[in-house]
């Protein structure tokens, strides 16, 4: 087998790389996309550590991050359907009514 | 040939990733996005998780990736003019945290693996579906059943959001 250590490096490349999306697009749906890849790569090192140490609860655990990923897109695109009907538009920049 | 298929599976997983985030055409980020998903799902059937990788194309690449291709089409999103036209510091930044963010992992992941267990090679094989049910249904029954309510509270609350009419919405209705 893979030694552990490979699929927690990856899963930490793709974690940051989703936090570079976050912090550099405008675009809301993308910064939302990231964040689902994110969850993805958090699933990712539970599920290797689920395997290597032979106990099945570290699936679980991803099963239920599934649901919740997707009640969180589906809650999540609604919101961003209202601020588009508000707005015109999705750019995260222009959503400043609670900024000082 | 399993370092090959993880290193083919993990370049490509990468790889998406950075054109998701690279790619001004919302559309080819979402199907970038999509690829990612499921080289991920690769990389459970190679750590035995035949059950989740099965779920994670179904549920993720398939459903909730069509919600959000379906969005964009709806919305109709311009491309951004540039991913870099100006607050350049602001991308320093961003770099920079992501760096120690990345180091702060690295650093609390890297002291973990050597507390693993010896384990044989039937205790590897428990991402079946037989073995998912039977602890998901009896030690965890109430987190499922929970699962279910908020699953519900989701698409009760998406179509209140949803329903939401702007002010001004309201009053052409009206006239």
């Amino acid at each position: 087998m893979v030694e552990i250590d490979w699929y927690l490096a990856l899963s930490a490349i793709l974690f940051t790389i989703g936090i570079v999306g976050v912090l550099i697009r405008r675009n809301a749906i993308v910064v939302f996309m990231c964040v689902e890849l994110m969850l993805n790569a958090v699933n990712l090192s539970l599920i290797s550590f689920s395997a290597y140490h032979g106990d099945v609860s570290g699936q679980i655990l991803v099963l239920f991050s599934l649901s919740v990923a997707a009640a969180e897109a589906v809650i999540g695109l609604a919101i961003i359907i209202a601020i588009f009907r508000n707005n015109l538009s999705v750019d995260i920049m222009k959503v400043n009514l609670l900024r000082w | 040939m399993e370092i090959f298929a993880f290193v083919l599976l993990a370049v490509l997983a990468i790889a998406t990733a950075l054109g998701m985030i690279l790619n001004k055409n919302t559309v080819n980020s979402a199907l970038m996005l999509v690829l990612n998903l499921v080289s991920i799902a690769g990389l459970y059937l190679l750590l035995q998780a035949q059950f989740l990788a099965l779920i994670q194309v179904l549920v993720y690449a398939g459903a909730i990736m069509v919600l959000f291709l379906f969005v964009i089409m709806l919305l109709n999103v311009d491309e951004e003019e540039s991913l870099l036209n100006k607050f350049r510091v602001k991308y320093i930044i961003a770099f920079l945290l992501a760096v120690v963010i990345f180091g702060q992992i690295l650093f609390s992941l890297g002291g973990v693996t050597e507390m693993l267990p010896e384990i044989s090679e039937e205790m590897i094989r428990i991402g079946t579906v037989e073995a998912i049910a039977e602890v998901l249904y009896t030690d965890y029954l109430f987190a499922f059943q929970m699962t279910a309510i908020l699953l519900t509270a989701a698409v009760v609350g998406a179509l209140m959001l949803a329903q939401f009419k702007a002010p001004d919405e309201k009053t052409e209705e009206e006239a």
